[in-house]
């Protein structure tokens, strides 16, 4: 277990590692009335391409306000972060929106589906305004919910709901996807069933995936785990022996 | 139980601040409400007892008539009369003027006063100077409104020819008579105080002049408590038949009483009409807010319950907040209120002339207004308020199950490859909720209808004027003469300087009997080959005046339920006095009074009389209009003049001046309502769909692509608003209509492009204004916190 990962190139990695995300020493403080809040005491973090990252933490470690600043949601209150050579810190509202569009897909904890469109639609929605989508029944083929696809979300399960949004985020063929405590609002048998599909698309599709939970099991899966902790990135752990989503238990 | 009540208080507080904007909205658009309200149910009292007090005070008499000549003898007839208690003869007679800086002749009434003493009945109120001293020649004391409207002071004076002869007139006095509140010329349709004044002068220097000495012409009664007014009028009309009687009438025919009666009536409507709208309005959008405070409240409304409030502490709690914004936007109301109600007596009495008038704040009106509002503001939001205090607090501790949506009817019809995701979720968000979506389209609908109404008085009295004064009536010089005179008097009239086209009309005075119905009113009788005076019906559409028979008012014909083909019995009071039977051909449109309209020649026929006239409409070269007036002011036999043109400048200057001050009210309470419930709508919406918004944000739409799925739901629901609200608003329009309606005055029911086109432009634009300042807050959404929570 090694404390820093600066280097450009990691390990012994199926290819080359290229680096996708860079922050350097990244601050948050949530001013909070008269408290300030430091959620986060000057992190240095690396993601590369194709790889499968979880973000392990207790909660208020610090691991979702990271994954909102590495998304274009949220600025640090110092620090950089660069993605593909560009420093988003310098973003404007206008390019971290055009930034989000063009290369993030989000998963959220709550799917956050639009419930007035269908499963279809609530994908169509993305592939409207991406660059070069996939069609949105290819999306949902690739999370199992071919069936559903005209579906409203208030017809659905938690878990093909959250598919739906996995699909939804993938669509656009983002470079990156992020997705905030995936499983947490689901019962282990559909939760696994969902990271099963981002672990899917990260393989087939090679996008970059960061997961963020506090659940331990889930970095079983992980190429490698950061684990949080009171604002600090206090591990980083390579897993040789992924285990498959499916299989685990929690 | 005090202190837990307290904090809930302070939460009334907060949660009024986090809405003030709404609260704000609904505020104004009760205060509108209870506005007008206040200030018409004010004015309305204050009228009502300013005239009560008048006619009390100064014996305002109960019956009226008016004959040719009667010898004093015949009043002791008359107070023989069952019921009479006083009775009161005079001499009135109209007088051509020449007033000092006025081109034109004006006219004026002289009514005789007693040499000694003051007069029983209609006494006079002394504004100014003194009352006329017997045997002092051409003492006359001026009506208020003609003396303010020349700036007469006592001493001034003016000429009159009187009875053929000029005459010097001192003003000596300056007064107000409880006879003439609404000083207007019979016949006329607006006032012009410039060109018509009223006079008192010593008796026996009017009867000299006029040959009257010993006899009367026009006679007043005061009844005794309970005696029948009909049977009097019907007694002292057999009374005075010989003498060339007209027809006695009450007060409720009285022109002036008559006026005041109708502004009464249209006040009481104003009263009522629009308080409601605005009421309904207010408590429509409180429904609307509270509902979806309750809905963003849920968990703590749990809270509250499972820590031991009680559902009524509970709705009381929420009953607190509808009472606050009402109450502010009560109190703020009365205080516009009773400012335009000052505003409106201020108007009035440049109309209304009273001894004492102001306006008197009613605290019992207040005290209504707070009680209406407050029921409308319960009623409408006690479903709201029952959705909370019902609530089980363990099923409210879990966030509102997602809602269910379909696709739309439209895109069942398979148009679904036409709408863009964004348009779908406009559409299914309207039709989730019909009833929502309608009731705002409703709600925004009053606001278009509002503003129709508030342009639609101008409208109205635009095509009022066009119709009489342009399209129906094309001469500029009216002459009148004090009596028929035989037709010779055309061709004298025809010869004064200027005079272009000349076209001569008899009158006849007559009472008019269909079945158990009758009605008094002048026959007049004009050539059938006519070019200036031209009779229209309700299309505009010329009507042509049969060689037999009448055409009647519209008006009329519905007062006694006649149709085209009856015939009416028409009892002619002067003359001959024959009794005629003649068939109605044809009704004709005309705004002011009731007119019956006959062939001369027929009509000369029916008296018996050969050829006579009472006057001429005539077009006169504008540059000789100074000489013609010269000659009127000294020709014997003119009882009067009117010009066209200075009476359309007279209502402008009028009229038209305070009809515009009251449109501009309306406007403003109009735009209230339309930025109230749009505003509103918008707000409430965008709370609905704030978390939608936001994940749109940030999976990638811009702020610009989320504004619009915000504004195209307000853009849907404005457009199906507006053609709504034109209906809506032709409704309040006939409302109105029909709440001005009488038999001296209509309104036609005439909207303009423009009226419509005004009303779609400001709507749209209150909706545009309403939909930025909500947009702002598509700007300040907090992305992160919306996927943190569940909803």
């Amino acid at each position: 277990m090694s404390n820093s990962a600066e280097s450009a190139t990691f390990g012994s990695g199926p290819h080359e590692w290229t680096t996708v995300f860079e922050a350097r020493n990244v601050t948050r403080v949530f001013e909070m009335g008269e408290v300030s809040v430091q959620a986060l005491r000057g992190v240095d973090v690396q993601l590369f391409e194709g790889e499968f990252v979880v973000l392990l933490g207790p909660s208020g470690s610090g691991k979702s306000t990271l994954l909102n600043i590495l998304g274009g949601l949220d600025v640090p209150t110092s620090g950089e972060v660069w993605y593909r050579g560009k420093e988003i810190t310098r973003f404007d509202d206008a390019a971290l929106t055009r930034y989000r569009r063009e290369n993030v897909g989000f998963v959220f904890q709550f799917y956050n589906l639009i419930p007035s469109l269908t499963a279809a639609e609530n994908v169509a929605l993305i592939t409207e305004i991406a660059y070069d989508p996939m069609d949105p029944r290819e999306a949902l083929d690739m999370v199992d919910l071919a069936d559903r696809a005209d579906h409203f979300p208030a017809q659905m399960s938690g878990g093909e709901q959250q598919r739906v949004a996995v699909a939804r985020a993938v669509a656009k063929r983002p470079d990156v996807l992020l997705c905030d405590e995936p499983t947490g609002a689901l019962d282990v048998g559909t939760g696994t069933v969902v990271l099963d599909v981002i672990a899917r698309i990260n393989r087939e599709l090679s996008t970059t995936t960061a997961v963020i939970t506090h659940n331990a099991v889930i970095s079983q899966m992980a190429d490698r785990i950061l684990s949080l902790s009171d604002g600090h990135v206090v591990g980083v752990e390579m897993n040789d022996a992924k285990c498959p989503a499916l299989e685990l238990k929690w | 139980m005090v202190k837990p009540m307290r904090q809930l208080d302070r939460k009334v507080v907060r949660d009024l601040m986090a809405a003030k904007g709404q609260a704000i909205a609904i505020g104004l658009v009760i205060a509108c409400g209870v506005a007008t309200f206040v200030m018409s149910l004010s004015t309305l009292e204050s009228l009502k007892i300013s005239r009560q007090l008048y006619f009390d005070r100064y014996q305002f008499a109960d019956v009226f008539a008016h004959l040719k000549r009667a010898p004093s003898v015949q009043m002791n007839r008359i107070r023989e009369i069952p019921g009479v208690a006083f009775a009161e003869p005079r001499i009135v007679m109209n007088v051509t003027l020449d007033v000092p800086g006025l081109n034109e002749p004006a006219i004026g009434m002289l009514q005789s006063v007693p040499d000694i003493g003051r007069p029983v009945m209609n006494k006079i109120h002394l504004r100014a100077g003194r009352y006329v001293e017997p045997r002092r020649k051409g003492e006359v004391i001026a009506s208020e409104a003609f003396a303010e409207a020349h700036g007469f002071q006592p001493n001034d004076t003016l000429h009159a020819v009187i009875n053929g002869r000029r005459q010097e007139l001192t003003i000596v006095g300056i007064a107000l008579s409880p006879e003439h509140i609404f000083q207007v010329r019979a016949g006329d349709i607006l006032p012009d105080h410039k060109r018509y004044g009223v006079f008192w002068m010593g008796e026996s220097e009017l009867a000299a002049a006029f040959d009257m000495e010993g006899a009367f012409n026009d006679i007043t009664l005061k009844l005794t408590r309970g005696a029948s007014e009909q049977t009097v009028i019907r007694q002292l009309d057999v009374i005075t038949k010989p003498y060339g009687g007209v027809g006695a009438y009450g007060r409720d025919e009285q022109l002036s009483a008559r006026y005041l009666a109708d502004e009464i009536r249209g006040l009481r409507g104003m009263g009522m009409i629009a308080p409601a709208i605005f009421l309904g309005v207010a408590a429509f959008l409180l429904n609307m807010v509270l509902t979806r405070i309750v809905a963003n409240q849920r968990e703590q409304i749990a809270a509250l319950k499972a820590f031991g409030y009680t559902p009524l502490q509970i709705g009381i709690h929420y009953f607190k907040l509808v009472v606050i914004i009402s109450l502010l936007g009560v109190l703020l109301g009365i205080l516009i209120g009773a400012r335009m109600g000052t505003a409106l007596t201020r108007m009035y009495s440049e109309f209304y002339r009273f001894p004492v008038f102001y306006f008197r704040f009613d605290w019992g009106i207040a005290v209504l207004a707070v009680g209406i509002s407050l029921c409308a503001a319960i009623v409408g939001t006690w479903r709201a308020v029952y959705a909370a205090v019902i609530l089980p607090p363990a099923e409210a501790m879990n966030p509102e199950p997602p809602a269910d949506y379909r696709p739309t009817i439209i895109e069942r019809t398979g148009l679904q490859l036409l709408f863009s995701q964004t348009s779908r979720m406009i559409l299914r968000q309207l039709e989730r909720r019909p009833g929502k979506a309608l009731l705002s389209v409703v709600g925004i609908s009053f606001a278009v209808a509002t503003l129709i109404l508030g342009n639609f008085m101008v409208d109205a009295l635009d095509y009022l004027i066009e119709f009489q004064f342009f399209k129906s009536q094309r001469h500029n010089v009216m002459v009148t003469l004090i009596e028929p005179t035989s037709a010779s008097a055309r061709f004298e009239l025809g010869q004064l300087p200027g005079v272009m086209q000349s076209e001569t009309f008899r009158s006849v005075s007559t009472k008019m009997h269909f079945g158990h119905r009758s009605h008094r009113v002048g026959i007049m009788g004009i050539p059938r080959q006519r070019e200036l005076f031209r009779l229209l019906d309700a299309d505009g559409h010329l009507v042509n005046l049969p060689e037999q028979g009448l055409l009647i008012s519209d008006k009329l014909a519905k007062m006694l339920h006649v149709q085209p083909g009856d015939t009416l019995t028409v009892e002619v009071l002067e003359g001959k006095r024959p009794i005629l039977e003649i068939p109605v051909v044809a009704t004709i449109t005309d705004f002011a009074g009731t007119n019956v309209y006959m062939s001369a020649e027929s009509l000369s026929r029916f008296m018996q009389e050969g050829s006579f006239i009472n006057g001429a409409y005539m077009t006169v070269d504008g540059n000789q209009l100074d000489e013609l007036y010269t000659q009127l002011k000294n020709m014997p036999g003119v009882a009067g003049v009117s010009v066209k043109e200075a009476t359309l400048v007279s209502f402008n200057e009028t009229i038209a001046e305070n009809q515009l001050r009251m449109q501009m009210f309306n406007i403003i309470f109009a735009c209230v309502i339309a930025f109230g419930v749009i505003y509103n709508t918008a707000r409430i919406s965008f709370s609905e769909r704030s978390r939608e918004m936001a994940t749109l944000r940030v999976i990638g739409f811009t702020r610009r692509e989320v504004s619009m799925i915000l504004l195209g739901e307000l853009a849907v629901i404005t457009l199906a608003a507006i053609p709504l609200g034109m209906l809506i608003g032709y409704g309040f329009a006939a409302l109105t209509v029909s709440a001005f309606e009488s038999e001296l005055f209509r309104i036609p029911l005439v909207i303009s492009r423009n009226t419509l086109g005004f009303a779609t432009l400001v709507t749209i634009l209150a909706s545009l204004f309403s939909g930025l300042v909500v947009q702002r807050r598509v700007h300040d959404l907090d992305l992160i916190a919306v996927l943190k929570s569940s909803d």
